[in-house]
């Protein structure tokens, strides 16, 4: 291991219009080492990122690959000077073999048959040296996710790239592919490869990282070796102040069942069973949480309970009525009818409309209410009034409703969904993926604010695939794998046991009101 | 980045002059090449729009039908339809109006028979653009291949009627008898001779116009449905999770597009000509798409967007008769270079504006 720095950010400054990503970022990474870049959405990470991998160009600044000064143009450029990068959202071609893949932009000449020989002695030999193992005749589609990152990475490495950049890496990881990830990670460091891994998980940056720099507001903040921080003090870091881990609450006190959902079962569009034979009921006073790696059901389930989806067979049972869901015709507002308030997984997609303002946004869904209403015309002066009322009681900021829904921050966002959900006073709440890109503050405030609803004696119904905000927030857990529900755990599931229901294993006797 | 960025002045005013200008140099530069004096050239062109009486209502006129089917074209945009059949709508809506006059025109007066215009056209028109809003509702045929199909549609089929069953007895023109008193709409230069009209067909639609801008802006940012047409134009996803029907709301958002269509043949056929004809639409419909969208789908914008292209057809039409190197055809072109810089290229100097104003916007950021 040389002296010189793999890579040297020196004053690094980006700006996007009126926003200053990043300012002035220094960032020196040790050769063979795994450095975290860790920081809240919109801490300017990825901007970082994408500069160093040639998407953006700085506005100023030097960059020193191998202390050797350089300009990158673009992603091409960057590859060359042995830079890879694994991306949040794989850039893979689904119907082309793991072969083809790796091969796609370096072919070296107009016939395939050429570099896919060299690949598949360059894979072989990959595979031997860094133990990652996928077979190269197998088609995208037919690998699981964690074997698709693998994939990418492998891709990287046959650029030869000597730094790889992972953008969120585990974010569709099983708890136990994640640990894979990491060993990975470690034998390429330990071949001498420079790792930067991004991520907003602080318990992954203190079971991987050598060093961790974290970036606040555009600015990095700190730089310290992983050994002498802790999770604490990283937080405040990220944050500027000291922030709660964990949620306070008391046990449950659950009453009657407020839903009760039986033999559930749901087919997407291509004629695949995505939700299978569910059943389970939620009371109230408590929260159940759903876990699950991501595409296990989970948010068909949330989209067919709140209307949006058509289930194949199932009934719903809520607000004192039995509703057929096979054969029903309700749609979202109609459930709303039903006292039922649904959080969307996707806030940008589902949730708001970010091109409307503030105002607009917190009566979607509950437009036709007849209070929002003035003969024919809408009474825009009661909207207003309501929006600021909610935008008080949830801390929403910058305090205006007239501002666009697009200008406000993850977290704010979230809160306009929450307060418009949870100020109709539903009996059910649907809350999918509460705090997906929010910030740690606001993340402390949804949590403590779900809390408070269920101790109204509301029943809450938790997605998420965050197994920590899974395990703080639940009264009860049940997990989704495969479209079915694989188990159901109580309030302090051990974080192991979880991970291997999610993972489709089976190992427990004591499955309690699972389907199988 | 986006457009919230910029003042609205910038926004609104200075982008739709500049992306003007430009199209303005380039025809004069079009003008120069055949040998012409293009400064003589816009001279003729605002003074024969702008510049007497007749000229200005002849432009007041053009402009009528041009709020009629900006307004159609902006409503579907709103829902995120784009509806480019406005020409069979408005030619379809002719029909509406030929009915109503032609059962009412010797019995009632033009007021009692107006209402009935209106719901004709309205209906004709709307009937007209229901079955590709139907298809792209529950099939997903998309509306700008079905709708500019239907333009095509209408054209044969109101060939056929007025070869047919419309035709006058004894004639052989292929279009219906004219209309008695009470089927004609009076001229303003009837009701406001001192503004020197003259023979300018502007007439009493050019009031209807204006109230189905104001009625527009009701429906689009003040009731429920426009809530729900905005919403579902917006983002649709999110218009399902708010309970919003897509097939209800592409539904009445084309029946509404077409209708406004549909109204133009109230000004074109009650108000000027007097008898439905072959081809009275004569391409207003597609300007519509070119005035709804330098209107930026908003009605004051319509309004201000339509008086424009009011002004080079007239101010063009006595264009071409003054300097007779310039056609008809180069009229067209002026117009395609309009419809070209203030729509499709519409952003072009956008991003430079951008850059220009943005530094100003963060230091005042800084200051507060």
């Amino acid at each position: 291991m040389s002296e010189t720095p793999a890579i040297e950010l020196r004053k690094i400054n980006k700006r996007f219009g009126p926003v200053h990503a990043n300012k002035d970022i220094d960032l020196v990474v040790k050769k063979g080492s795994i450095h975290g870049i860790i920081g809240e959405n919109g801490a300017g990470k990825s901007t970082l990122m994408s500069i160093l991998y040639g998407f953006y160009h700085a506005d100023d600044g030097d960059i020193l690959i191998d202390g050797k000064k350089e300009t990158i143009p673009d992603s091409k450029a960057a590859i060359a000077m042995g830079i890879g990068m694994v991306h949040q959202h794989f850039m893979l071609v689904d119907n082309f073999s793991v072969l083809e893949n790796v091969v796609l932009g370096a072919e070296d000449s107009q016939l395939l048959a050429g570099g896919l020989f060299r690949a598949r002695s360059e894979l072989k030999r990959l595979e031997e040296e860094y133990e990652l193992r996928v077979d190269p005749d197998t088609l995208i589609e037919d690998l699981p996710v964690g074997l698709q990152q693998r994939v990418e990475i492998l891709k990287a490495l046959y650029r030869s790239a000597e730094i790889l950049i992972l953008d969120e890496p585990t974010g569709v990881l099983t708890p136990a592919e994640a640990d894979h990830l990491f060993k990975i990670l470690e034998v390429l460091r330990n071949e001498g490869k420079t790792v930067l891994l991004i991520t907003h998980k602080l318990r992954e940056i203190m079971a991987i990282t050598d060093t961790v720099s974290v970036m606040r507001r555009g600015e990095m903040v700190a730089t310290v070796e992983t050994k002498d921080t802790s999770m604490e003090q990283l937080a405040e870091l990220m944050v500027g102040r000291s922030v709660l881990l964990r949620v306070d609450k008391k046990p449950a006190e659950p009453k009657a069942p407020v839903m009760e959902v039986s033999n559930l079962t749901v087919t997407d569009s291509r004629g695949v069973q995505v939700v299978k034979d569910v059943s389970f009921s939620v009371r109230a006073g408590e929260i159940v949480g759903i876990a699950g790696v991501s595409g296990n059901g989970q948010s068909e389930l949330l989209e067919t309970l709140s209307g949006i989806r058509r289930a194949t067979t199932g009934t719903l049972k809520i607000h004192g009525e039995t509703i057929d869901l096979s054969t029903s015709t309700l749609d979202a507002a109609d459930m709303r009818g039903k006292s039922m308030g649904h959080v969307p997984e996707d806030r940008h997609r589902m949730g708001l409309i970010n091109s409307f303002t503030e105002y607009e946004n917190s009566i979607l869904g509950y437009h036709r209410d007849p209070a929002y209403s003035k003969g024919l015309l809408m009474d825009l002066a009661t909207i207003k009034k309501n929006a600021v009322a909610e935008i008080e009681k949830y801390d929403i900021r910058p305090p205006n409703p007239m501002l666009k829904t697009a200008n406000f921050s993850g977290g704010n966002q979230q809160k306009i969904v929450l307060a418009r959900e949870i100020e109709r006073d539903p009996e059910v709440l649907l809350v999918g993926q509460p705090t997906r890109g929010v910030d740690i503050g606001a993340i402390e405030f949804i949590h403590r604010r779900l809390v408070e609803l269920r101790d109204a004696e509301k029943g809450i119904l938790l997605v998420s695939v965050e197994l920590d905000e899974i395990r703080a927030l639940s009264d009860r857990v049940l997990v989704m794998f495969d479209g079915r529900i694989v188990g159901e755990r109580g309030a302090n599931a051990e974080e192991g046991d979880l991970g291997l229901l999610m993972a489709g294993v089976d190992n427990s006797p004591s499955v309690q009101g699972g389907m199988q | 980045m986006t457009a919230g960025q910029l003042p609205r002045w910038v926004d609104l005013g200075l982008i739709p002059f500049l992306n003007l200008a430009a199209a303005f140099l380039v025809s004069g530069l079009v003008v120069v090449l055949i040998g012409e004096n293009p400064l003589e050239a816009v001279q003729i062109l605002v003074w024969g729009s702008l510049g007497y009486g007749e000229g200005i209502g002849f432009t007041l006129f053009y402009a009528t039908n041009f709020i009629f089917t900006g307004l159609a074209v902006a409503v579907a945009f709103h829902a995120g339809l784009f509806n480019i059949g406005g020409e069979g709508q408005a030619y379809l809506g002719g029909l509406g109006v030929a009915f109503a006059c032609l059962a009412l025109d010797s019995v009632v007066p033009w007021y009692v028979t107006l209402p009935f215009a209106i719901i004709g056209s309205a209906l004709t028109g709307a009937a007209w653009a229901f079955i590709p809003a139907w298809l792209q509702a529950t099939r997903g045929s998309h509306v700008v291949i079905t709708t500019i199909m239907f333009n095509f549609i209408a054209s044969s089929l109101m060939v056929y009627l007025l070869n047919g069953m419309l035709k006058e007895q004894g004639s052989m023109q292929p279009e219906t008898r004219t209309f008695e008193d009470g089927g004609r709409l009076p001229f303003l230069n009837d009701i406001f001779p001192s503004f020197g009209f003259g023979y300018a067909p502007v007439n009493l639609s050019l009031f209807l116009a204006l109230a189905a801008c104001l009625l527009v802006w009701l429906l689009i940012w003040r009731t429920k449905l426009g809530f729900e047409i905005r919403s579902f134009g917006a983002n649709a996803t999110a218009a399902i999770y708010a309970g919003i029907s897509p097939v209800r709301t592409i539904v009445i958002t084309m029946l509404i597009s077409g209708g406004l269509a549909g109204m133009m043949a109230i000004n074109e056929i009650m108000g000027s000509q007097h008898r439905l004809l072959i081809d009275f639409v004569t391409g207003y419909g597609f300007v519509g798409i070119a005035v709804a969208l330098m209107g930026r789908a908003h009605p004051v914008g319509i309004i201000l967007a339509a008086i424009l292209f009011g002004m080079l057809y007239q101010g063009g039409a006595e264009l071409s008769f003054e300097m007779p190197n310039i056609t008809r055809d180069m009229i067209i072109v002026i117009q395609g270079l309009v419809i070209l810089f203030a729509g499709a290229l519409e952003y072009m100097f956008r991003p430079a504006i951008i850059r220009l104003f943005t530094p100003s916007q963060a230091l005042k950021a800084k200051e507060a």
